[in-house]
């Protein structure tokens, strides 16, 4: 079982939506798309479930060549942001509605829908209709109804957007389980670097309808093949900037800040290069002893329960740390923070990865 | 401006009340001084909006009294209690300009125009709204209109309190922070008494310096960010509060030891108690947990790496837990040991916290 997309363009009128996409997706694997709003993650998968149909191009599954053929002859399951649910039928005949439609015997249906109710918490609520149950609960039953078809293809598009943050929290650590021993190929999509990391698998990074990068998520998320696709997973967005490398010395533009040149980069051309450091990289506490100092202006420190997400001037750039537990530093206050040089992230004059471990 | 006060205050929707789960509001005291930055937290269902229509006067109290200062205003009217309120989407008049949207509130006051003139450059000089000024309202985007509803509100110097009911809804993601930002700069401008309604705990700890937990028409906490993540008062703030929240276990409570997972764990925050209660539990965030070379024998059952830091989930003979560490942290193989920060450790008996 796999699902390919060959050189699959989609245009309206003379705006491109998609530029030229080879993908392939194999049996039992979790896929996410992660990029911004607008990037292309719902055109490609209506294209994938065939509800949409490509400029040019090919879609493939199981060896077949399925472009053209219309969603409701293929064997997709599809769950949205918004809650979609039946107003007027109970939870179970909400999740037992697909298999209603091909024949199948109600003993089977009854198995079947225990079977998934089960798994997403949903057996007490088989008598309630969507109304009366909470957002968690309704994105469950769709998520249940996904399920029940034994899809071949799961496409996922934004499924948590909505959902309160603990729901969402709960909803997500369930989500890999959901989908162990299923003979299927999911593709989740989401805006959240977060999601991805949680939910691993494989992940391709999006960007104005372009896929920047695809491959297992630890992957893809240590070491971004260029700028973009670091952009694209980090959040609060990765700092960029311009630096200067002469001799052994690595300094900031613009700024005071300098560090010696790990000796792994020690072969690298004196001259210009792009340094990305994740926020996380940057603390009000030293982490290692290899770790230069930054000052700067605080705009706001946001706290988001358990851990302090700072963003200062420091310069003329804005930059963003993120640093574990409370940290409520006053609007407009000088900071002294701390870099760590070891998670630097270094990029050539095409913005490229320099793979320097 | 005034210190508000709410006395021994409940609230019901039903004419008759015969259990806890009839009260939308249940015995709630507080009080919030003069200038303060709050933010009342919580889910859906919590009783916020309750209690925020109680006080801005559109709903009348089952039980208990609201204070302005010393003064009793429960029985006032939302006009005479004279408070100024901003929603969760933009309420503004699309074919004004920007400045007669922001001089309305004062135009209806009777000021002079020139008083007018003066208040409202300056507060759409706070705003980043100065430019578009003469523009009209409707032109504006989501987030400038949302800027001109927080510029009416904050218009007004003669205002008891500014509440604010979920503000940010309408804010697209990536503007969050700086409308954030602005608030917070503004809180310590005009130094006037501010209520942040929200369930969003990132938007309620960045904005309060106390911040109200509410939870099933109770209020579960009142405190600083900081207390909130390293000392929660009750389980539920403990659970809401972080991500993941707290690791909260049964555990035994004999003679002021807590008893887990086979072993007397030690607890700087002592739980002495002459009470009995129906469950005793014992509370850790996942940042105070750490793997140690004795302590209490667990296996690992999953490692996830959330890029930042792992996150792995553990199971002990009390129950299964999760624990953050570095990326760096070698994961032990086989069984491991974990140990708690006593520090950061407490007992909680019947959801609330045991002892000083």
């Amino acid at each position: 079982m796999s699902l390919e997309l060959k050189n699959v363009k989609k245009k309206i009128g003379t705006e491109t939506h998609i530029y030229s996409t080879d993908l392939k997706f194999e049996k039992n694997t979790i896929n996410i798309l992660l990029g911004s709003t607008l990037s292309g993650k719902t055109t490609l998968m209506q294209i994938m479930a065939g509800l949409d149909k490509p400029t040019s191009g090919e879609i493939w599954f199981n060896e077949k060549n399925v472009t053209g053929v219309s969603v409701q002859k293929r064997n997709v399951s599809m769950v949205y942001q918004q809650f979609i649910n039946y107003p007027n039928f109970t939870v179970f005949e909400n999740i037992a509605s697909p298999l209603k439609i091909v024949s199948i015997s109600s003993n089977e249906i009854k198995n079947r829908v225990g079977k998934v109710a089960e798994l997403l918490k949903l057996t007490d609520m088989f008598n309630k209709k969507p109304h009366e149950l909470s957002g968690g609960q309704k994105q469950r039953t769709a998520l249940a109804r996904a399920l029940v078809k034994d899809s071949g293809l799961i496409l996922l598009d934004e499924p948590l957007a909505n959902l309160d943050f603990k729901l969402r929290e709960e909803l997500r650590e369930e989500l890999p389980r959901l989908f162990e021993n299923r003979d299927c190929i999911v593709v989740y999509a989401t805006t959240e670097p977060m999601d991805a990391l949680l939910i691993g698998g494989n992940t391709a990074t999006l960007h104005e309808g372009k896929i920047i990068q695809y491959g297992k998520t630890v992957d893809v998320y240590n070491k971004p093949k260029n700028v973009i696709s670091a952009k694209v997973f980090n959040d609060p967005p990765i700092n960029t900037t311009k630096v200067i490398k002469k001799d052994k010395t690595f300094s900031i533009e613009n700024n005071s800040i300098s560090w010696q040149c790990q000796s792994n980069l020690g072969a690298l051309a004196d001259g210009h290069y792009t340094i990305g450091i994740r926020p996380h990289s940057i603390t009000p506490y030293k982490q290692t002893e290899n770790s230069v100092q930054i000052k700067g202006k605080v705009l706001i420190a946001e706290l988001s329960g358990s851990e302090s997400i700072i963003h200062f001037q420091s310069g003329n750039i804005k930059w963003v740390s993120l640093s574990t537990g409370i940290h409520p530093l006053k609007v407009g206050a000088e900071a002294e923070l701390h870099m760590d040089v070891n998670q630097f992230l270094y990029f050539d004059k095409n913005n490229k990865l320099i793979n320097h471990v | 401006m005034s210190k508000i006060s709410l006395n021994n205050l409940s609230h019901s929707y039903l004419d008759q009340q015969n259990n806890d789960q009839d009260w939308a509001l249940r015995d709630i005291d507080l009080e919030w001084s003069n200038g303060g930055a709050y933010a009342l937290l919580g889910p859906s269902g919590c009783g916020k909006t309750t209690l925020l229509n109680i006080i801005s006067g559109l709903l009348r109290p089952t039980k208990g009294e609201v204070f302005f200062d010393e003064k009793k205003i429960t029985h006032l009217s939302p006009v005479e209690r004279n408070i100024a309120q901003i929603f969760q989407f933009p309420v503004i008049y699309d074919t004004m300009t920007v400045f007669d949207n922001l001089a309305f509130p004062l135009r209806n006051r009777g000021f002079s125009e020139d008083k007018i003139k003066a208040r409202v450059k300056e507060i759409a000089e706070m705003l980043d709204l100065s430019q578009t000024l003469y523009n009209r309202a409707s032109g504006l985007t989501a987030d400038g209109k949302q800027k001109i509803s927080l510029g009416r509100g904050l218009v007004r110097s003669d205002v008891n309190v500014i509440m604010f009911d979920e503000p940010l809804t309408v804010i697209d993601p990536h503007l969050k922070w700086i409308l954030k930002s602005k608030l917070k700069e503004l809180h310590q401008e005009i130094n006037r008494t501010m209520i942040y309604v929200t369930h969003d705990q990132t938007e309620a700890l960045t904005f309060a310096d106390q911040v109200v937990v509410m939870h099933e028409g109770q209020l579960v906490q009142k405190g600083t960010p900081v207390e909130l993540f390293e000392k929660p008062k009750h389980t539920f703030v403990g659970h809401f509060i972080g991500s993941p929240g707290m690791n909260i276990l049964s555990c035994e409570l004999i003679n002021g030891k807590a008893n887990f997972s086979g072993a007397a764990i030690e607890i700087e925050n002592k739980p002495i108690s002459h009470k009995t209660y129906s469950k005793t539990q014992i509370g850790i965030r996942p940042e105070f947990v750490s793997f140690s070379n004795t302590g209490i024998a667990v296996k690992v059952l999953k490692v996830n790496d959330a890029g930042r830091h792992k996150i792995i989930d553990i199971e002990c003979d009390g129950g299964k837990l999760k624990m953050i560490s570095s990326v760096a942290t070698t994961i032990p193989s086989g069984t491991a040991y974990v140990k708690f920060n006593s520090k950061y450790t407490y007992v909680y008996g019947d959801d609330w916290i045991v002892g000083k």
